[in-house]
């Protein structure tokens, strides 16, 4: 059965704090962990999930379940009608210019492998130049570089300041008439910093140089308009934003998509196979081929509602108590340094103790019931800039509390109380 | 459910704060480079041996509190050792930390080691703890490999 939300969650009807109402939403928080009460601060690794997302795939399996794009058959009809209607809201939730330009894929990490796979390898050639920046998820690294040895280019990488800004200037330098497309983070996994978009895509576009963005941070935690950042390509994944795993969204322009190679050959891609020629499929099927996950699709449609009925402006205000209040507590104890103190920052705190490893903060607050990120994630150029080898990571999501800080602080207090 | 005193015992506290042959050895008959790429432990194990016999062992790097204490207290146990005793140490070693010991007296011959016990209950810190030996192991075993990695 589908649980509707309540109505005074829907934006302006009410002066609660979100978190009131929105937290019994997602049922998996209500559990204890090592005898204490769960306390998720992940959210950067994965998000948890709402009960409309849990039903929504359990009532697919149980009424909807057939393929899509294929059959005459009423539940292939019926499925096919429900995932295209997703491809729309995800359209409208961006603010794409067409559903065209909705390109289910597996996550960000695959998103970005098809832009420098179809568009690289025909925009690219030798002595050409790609820029990333030096706050890149290795998902937003490899792909880059897989390409630039294979074709000869040059890998590019902007550099950041000790708060984990990137230098604009710097950026700008680099651009040049071998610059080929330039491809950012939105918001660092790793430090929380919210980068400047919309001033960074006007500026390669004063070159000519297109830009892809990794959204897979940012659209979870703020409004997106790809038509205002004016980003060429952006992406990301279905379940940091309260949705399934195995779905995610490749925006791409129009005018590019319609000019790039396909991806990956297969069925559903194509309009009509011989062995003498094929006949690819218009946008956006000429980029998925096979049967994509379609359960998943239908929970991301979920996701998508559930998003829209809350009120994004106000997550984004609240996750920023909720940092700002995190920063101030973890600040006052003796020993801890955050890593990363971008002045434009989401909710995610990296920080490390002196003389202790991250590895075991990481253990010592799962046996209080946190659930923290430990390690380099996925972001090894960030830990070398700044000369560590890992960092311990909270990562908040607008139904966390300040209370579940307090009990995060204690928990840092007593692995330095037994580390010492 | 485990506590935090069962995973971090006193031996491996102290083996933390104090690691015991935490130096570079200046004439080592190997050295091996252990490393943990996920989550950045990483340490050179230095042995001398004579013959069958281990007459030193040290280690520098730096990690978390398992991994520094196990190659602590490994260091201080082998010395005077066979080859042959290390590796059957470590054979024991490696069934305390995966949960496989069979009884009390197979805990009692570990001595020291036996503060490792914790560790089976944390699948996620297994590899903490047995870092350092599997990097002395490859130091023994193999002449010719100056690096071993957990993600081999």
């Amino acid at each position: 059965m589908i649980t509707p939300i309540e109505p005074q969650v829907v934006q302006g009807t009410t002066g609660k704090p979100l978190v009131d109402l929105c937290r019994h939403h997602f049922p998996l928080l209500r559990q204890r962990v090592n005898g204490k009460p769960l306390v998720y601060f992940d959210n950067a690794a994965t998000s948890q999930k709402p009960q409309i997302v849990i039903d929504t795939i359990m009532r697919y399996y149980m009424e909807e379940n057939s393929n899509i794009h294929r059959g005459v058959h009423y539940l292939s009809e019926r499925a096919t009608q429900a995932y295209e209607e997703v491809r729309s809201k995800v359209q409208r939730f961006i603010n794409a210019a067409s559903d065209r330009e909705i390109i289910f894929v597996r996550g960000t990490t695959e998103a970005v492998n098809l832009v420098a796979y179809s568009y690289g390898r025909t925009h690219v050639g030798p002595e050409d130049e790609v820029v990333i920046s030096a706050l890149e998820h290795h998902s937003n690294i490899v792909p880059w570089q897989i390409l630039c040895q294979e074709k000869g280019a040059k890998l590019r990488v902007i550099p950041m300041n000790d708060d984990g800004e990137l230098l604009l200037d710097e950026y700008e330098k680099m651009l040049n008439v071998r610059t080929k497309i330039v491809s950012l983070v939105h918001v660092s996994n790793a430090l929380g910093t919210i980068n400047p978009i919309k001033q960074m895509v006007a500026l390669a576009h004063a070159r000519g140089v297109p830009v892809m963005v990794d959204g897979a941070q940012a659209v979870p935690h703020m409004r997106v308009d790809v038509r205002d950042l004016d980003c060429d390509f952006y992406a990301f994944s279905s379940h940091k934003m309260f949705g399934p795993t195995g779905i995610g969204v490749l925006y791409g322009r129009e005018s590019l998509l319609e000019a790039m190679p396909p991806y990956q050959g297969g069925g559903d891609m194509i309009k009509s196979v011989t062995f003498e020629k094929t006949i690819y499929n218009d946008l956006p099927h000429k980029f998925e081929a096979g049967t994509p996950s379609i359960a998943s699709g239908m929970g991301l449609g979920a996701a998508v509602d559930y998003m829209n009925q809350i009120n994004l402006d106000a997550v984004a205000a609240f996750e920023h108590d909720l940092l700002v209040y995190a920063t101030e507590a973890l600040s006052k104890i003796p020993r801890v340094h955050i890593v990363g103190r971008a002045k434009e920052k989401a909710a995610v705190l990296s920080f490390v103790i002196e003389g202790i490893h991250p590895h075991d903060i990481g253990t010592v607050l799962d046996l209080e019931g946190v659930a923290i990120r430990t390690g380099h994630h996925c972001a090894q150029p960030v830990m070398q800039r700044f000369g560590i080898p890992a960092t311990a990571r909270a990562s908040f999501a607008f139904y966390n509390t300040k209370e579940e800080v307090d009990i995060l602080v204690k928990g840092i207090e007593k692995v330095i109380e037994v580390l010492g | 459910m485990s506590s935090l005193r069962d995973l971090y015992q006193e031996v491996i506290l102290d083996h933390n704060k104090s690691p015991r042959n935490f130096r570079v050895m200046d004439h080592p008959t190997r050295s091996v480079e252990g490393y943990n790429p996920l989550c950045g432990d990483h340490y050179t194990v230095f042995v001398c041996v004579e013959g069958n016999v281990i007459r030193d062992v040290s280690f520098q790097g730096a990690g978390c509190a398992i991994s520094k204490a196990s190659a602590s207290v490994m260091s201080s146990l082998l010395k005077g050792k066979t080859t042959t005793e290390a590796e059957a140490l470590f054979a024991d070693f490696h069934k305390l930390v995966t949960g496989k010991l069979e009884g009390d007296d197979e805990l009692e011959r570990l001595g020291k080691l036996a503060a490792f016990s914790g560790v089976c209950e944390f699948p996620a810190r297994v590899k903490c703890a047995s870092l350092p030996w599997h990097t002395l192991h490859t130091a023994l075993a193999s002449p010719t490999e100056t690096k071993v990695s957990t993600e081999e």
